[in-house]
């Protein structure tokens, strides 16, 4: 694309809370269950039904905007935004529309992926709504069947200004969110499982300019990578058009991953008047005094509040600080082993790479780790007092991530301890000299570096156990002809 | 015209003393229903009944009874239904073809609170569709004769319950109040009609017209009878978040109080020159009654009153137009046979589902809340509705009682009458209506009759006020049967 235009990008996201019951009645928002068998006369949208706010929902969508560093209003006001869709069984939604709960946030995000340049997104606006149910194509032959177990979980839209201003930006500003939404405990932020959705708003206009040109909405990304994906081909496709002389026409796009590109889903042009109202079957959601104060009191630390005191507190450099507060659960574990094994250095190599890779090796999460923070911490004293050496070490750790023991008891019952008996230690050393007279010859003639040869033959020999400081001495005492 | 029915405490006390059975009382209602309601020559006041249910309903309750389990304070008392509630035991058609087929699997609160009282229903009863209209001639299962006389309507929407009523086959019923449809009908058919306060009753199970005019009324022979079925009926409910959480007074122990000391005021507006001659007379005569017995009658002025019509045809339909689009064929009720597409389902269901008026009702309604009408019609009547609001609160706050009026501008139409003016036809709610525009309790009483036909006069009190309300038309009641 050149320098010539420059994206305008606004996002909307949408993110299911984490209540264990629905916006608006009392069936279990749980993801996955058998069709239809979460459902209620109000989530059917039987006639005479009526809809009732839940509260722990509404506190969530506080602590998002909280969170987020919103306005939260005192006052808000549901709305219906009426559309006819077959898994839309009240014929309308029930939302927000001119008076959300929460407006006037931000986000910063970097401009680029490791770049430590960072620039502001704007939140407009944070609403309460609920979710519609699914349309299933695929599970009866030549028809559409409907599940309603999704209908009316609650959800917030997340609606940014259009300060995104290229597809690492916005996909580093999701990162972010999602990152703050886990920390703050409000919802599983699990695209596959469709509990974070994305819509992207792109448009491009010539570098300068201040008017906006012809946007489109983008749908149906699966995954942050998707989202950043799309973008930068939809600007793409919309600066080809204009440099041919071409007009971007408004419309939604959705996503096709696998082909790698943007197809037409519909105009604006033949898209719904919504016709909003104020939902007269709900009063005006009215905070109580103090409660937003009272949710405030329990926010957790958050990730930049976090990241900025572990580099003060542990002394950790600024990369492997970001790393371990990635997600709460491993800032809490890696604080945990920090602090039990009194050494923050040591504590976050282990987690940064031991942890880490082995979650990662696995694609699970710290909570299904099996070494606890103080398990590990033993392993870290053991290896700093001499007991076990760091290459034992590893084997130790991954004896214990398999049985879930104690390390010490590892270390004993598999003899892994190190071996400072000097007689035994002498005694390799002297075979290993033996063995190789020509290069001790060449160590004592200045050769220096070929200690770490005689070094490799005495761990192969103790298979590892030699206690390196002891059989270093000597090595070197017995080489000189000490 | 007490017909054969006692007042209802007494029959309930009389079957808690096991002088009679709800047997014999539901068997007596039953009996009467067969013998004057069916069409054609009949009144038509039911849509459904089903005798084996009722007498084993009643079986229930001589049991309970029997067994020293308790008696309700409705113990044994029939009760019909207006066929917009959802009950278990029957139907609910809504007067409409469009729910043919269904059964709610879910009762109204109104309704489970009248049968945990001991009440036992009889039926289902005719309205005009949806509750949109005034004559019950609006539905599908043809229109209801007025009991008073049998050429005439008995008004609506509530007609079949205040015919069931008035013809002696139930002592008391349940109807809707949206802007009139329970205190019109009283009036046409000379029985009692209230509409409490807004929120004084649960919604929920009440197939909603226009959510934030819908009140549940209570349709009975005496205001002794309303108050006690009021004091069963009220309350907050954990499933309607518009009934309010206040304390449910005793109505009935304010009933003695008479009018002494009281302020009734008359609005100069509800008596205009095209007022049916008959009715004003009869409702002077009434003043003329009140003023005797020692009350204080003030002429006022509700100056807004001339912008209700156009207010309330604004606001009813724009929210009807939301709540009827669940009728779509997809998940309940009706569906149009050879339909193939989702779009072709709504539009064919739709079209040949509902009846005119409602069609008529959803169009306006869909036109006020398009965007670019918004804010000229719908913003607009929720404006003047405020001012009409402010009205009486200046009338209340100036100390004023109760307010008295006439209920209806004319006196029942003759059955097939055409109104051939439609505005004719919705002007004729301008007594009524501004009750629901802010959301005050009203109830109609018999104050006497006019070429033989029954005459309505209406009593509004200040919100929450129903005791205020009951103790006049109670006093009213007693001085006009002396």
């Amino acid at each position: 694309m050149g320098m010539r235009y420059e994206p305008v990008i606004g996002l909307e996201v949408h993110v299911q809370l984490k209540t264990r019951t629905k916006m608006f009645c009392g069936d279990s928002a749980e993801f996955g269950a058998e069709p239809n068998s979460h459902v209620c006369p109000v989530c059917l949208g039987l006639p005479g039904s009526l809809p009732v706010v839940n509260g722990r929902a509404v506190e969530l969508g506080i602590r998002a905007g909280l969170g987020l560093n919103c306005t939260i209003h005192e006052t808000s006001v549901f709305a219906r935004k009426n559309y006819f869709y077959p898994d839309l069984p009240k014929g309308y939604q029930i939302t927000q529309y001119d008076r959300p709960i929460c407006t006037d946030g931000w986000v910063d995000a970097r401009l680029e992926r490791g770049s430590a340049t960072v620039q502001r997104v704007r939140i407009r606006r944070i609403h309460l709504e609920e979710d519609a149910g699914k349309s299933l194509h695929d599970r009866l032959p030549g028809k559409t069947a409907i599940d309603l177990n999704r209908a009316g979980v609650p959800l917030i839209e997340i609606v940014t200004e259009p300060d995104i201003v290229s597809p690492a930006h916005a996909r580093d500003f999701l990162t972010r969110l999602k990152q703050i939404l886990e920390y703050l405990e409000v919802s599983d932020c699990d695209m596959e499982k469709g509990s974070l959705r994305v819509d992207a708003n792109v448009s491009i206009r010539p570098v300068g300019s201040k008017t906006f040109g012809t946007k489109t909405e983008l749908k149906n990304m699966n995954s942050f990578a998707n989202v950043e994906r799309a973008i930068a081909y939809e600007i793409e496709r919309q600066a080809a058009i204009l440099d041919a002389g071409g007009v971007v026409e408004q419309e939604t796009l959705l996503w096709d991953a696998a082909r790698n590109e943007a197809r037409p889903m519909r105009s604006k042009g033949d898209s719904y008047d919504y016709r909003y109202f104020p939902e007269p079957d709900l009063p005006p959601l009215v905070l109580e005094p103090g409660e937003v104060d009272a949710i405030r009191a329990t926010l957790p630390e958050l990730p930049d509040a976090k990241l900025r005191r572990f580099q003060e507190q542990y002394g950790l450099p600024a990369y492997d600080a970001e790393v371990l507060t990635a997600t709460r659960e491993v800032a809490d574990y890696y604080e945990a082993t920090a602090r039990a094994a009194g050494d923050p250095k040591a504590a976050s190599n282990w987690v940064m790479t031991d942890v880490l890779g082995w979650l990662n090796q696995r694609q699970c999460a710290i909570s299904e780790f099996p070494i606890s923070p103080e398990h590990l911490a033993q392993l870290i004293g053991l290896i700093a007092d001499g007991t076990v050496s760091t290459t034992l070490g590893r084997q130790v750790f991954a004896k214990m991530a398999e049985t879930g023991r104690e390390p010490a008891v590892i270390v004993q019952e598999e003899g892994l301890s190190q071996i400072r008996d000097i007689g035994q230690l002498e005694a390799w050393v002297d075979e290993v000299i033996a063995a190789s007279p020509v290069e001790a010859d060449r160590y004592r003639q200045g050769n220096e570096k070929l200690l770490g040869f005689f070094m490799g033959q005495i761990m192969r020999k103790s298979q590892g156990k030699a206690d390196p400081k002891q059989a270093t001495e000597l090595l070197k005492r017995k080489l000189s002809g000490a | 015209m007490k017909g054969e029915w006692g007042s209802i405490a007494e029959l309930a006390a009389a079957v808690a003393a096991g002088r009679t059975t709800a047997t014999e009382q539901v068997h007596e209602a039953l009996t009467r229903l067969g013998r004057i309601d069916p069409a054609p020559e009949g009144i038509n006041a039911f849509i459904s009944y089903d005798a084996e249910v009722a007498a084993a309903r009643a079986a229930e309750v001589d049991g309970a009874i029997a067994e020293g389990r308790g008696a309700g304070v409705l113990a044994g008392v029939p009760v019909a239904i207006k066929d917009n509630f959802c009950t278990l035991d029957h139907p609910t058609t809504c007067g409409s073809r469009i729910l043919e087929g269904f059964r709610a699997p879910y009762e109204a609160t109104a309704v489970r609170r009248l049968r945990e009282a001991g009440a036992v229903v009889v039926g289902k009863t005719n309205l005009d569709e949806f509750a949109m209209g005034s004559t019950t001639e609006n539905s599908a299962f043809g229109p209801t004769r007025n009991p008073r006389d049998l050429t005439r309507t008995a008004g609506g929407s509530s007609g079949g319950s205040a015919a069931a009523v008035a013809a002696g086959i139930v002592p008391a019923a349940l109807g809707s109040d949206t802007g009139g449809s329970v205190r019109q009908p009283a009036a046409y058919c000379g029985i009692v009609g209230l509409k409490p306060s807004y929120g004084r009753i649960s919604r929920y199970g009440l197939v909603a017209f226009a959510s934030s005019l819908d009140t549940v009324g209570i349709m009975s022979r005496s205001v002794a009878d309303a108050a006690l079925l009021l004091e069963v009926v009220a309350g907050a409910d954990r499933f309607d978040a518009t009934a309010a959480n206040i304390p449910v007074p005793q109505f009935r122990d304010a009933l003695e109080a008479g009018l002494e000391g009281l302020v009734v005021g008359i609005p100069r507006e509800y008596f205009p020159e095209e007022l049916d001659p008959g009715i004003a007379s009869a409702c002077r005569a009434a003043i003329d009654r009140i003023r005797e017995a020692g009350a204080e009658v003030r002429e006022i002025s509700l100056p807004h009153t001339r912008y209700a019509i156009p207010t309330y045809y604004l606001i009813a339909p724009a929210e009807a137009s939301s709540n009827l689009a669940r009728f779509d064929g997809v998940h309940y009720g009706m569906r149009a046979p050879d339909a193939t597409s989702s779009a072709a389902v709504y539009d064919e269901t739709r079209s040949i589902g509902f009846g005119a008026e409602v069609k008529r009702r959803i169009m306006l309604g869909t036109y006020a809340l398009a965007a670019g009408h918004y804010d000229a019609y719908y913003a607009r009547a929720q404006s003047v509705r405020a001012l009409i609001t402010r009205d009486f609160r200046q009338v209340f706050d100036s100390g004023v009682d109760v307010i008295f009026t006439p209920t209806t501008f004319h006196l029942p139409p003759r059955l097939g009458e055409k109104v051939q003016d439609i505005y004719r036809q919705y002007y004729g709610d301008i007594f009524t209506v501004t009750a629901n525009l802010a959301a005050l309790p009203a109830i109609s009483i018999p104050v006497g009759t006019t070429e033989g036909l029954p005459v309505g006069g209406q009593f509004i009190a200040d919100r929450w006020d129903e005791v205020t309300l009951l103790r006049a038309a109670a006093a009213l009641e007693r001085l006009l049967s002396e």
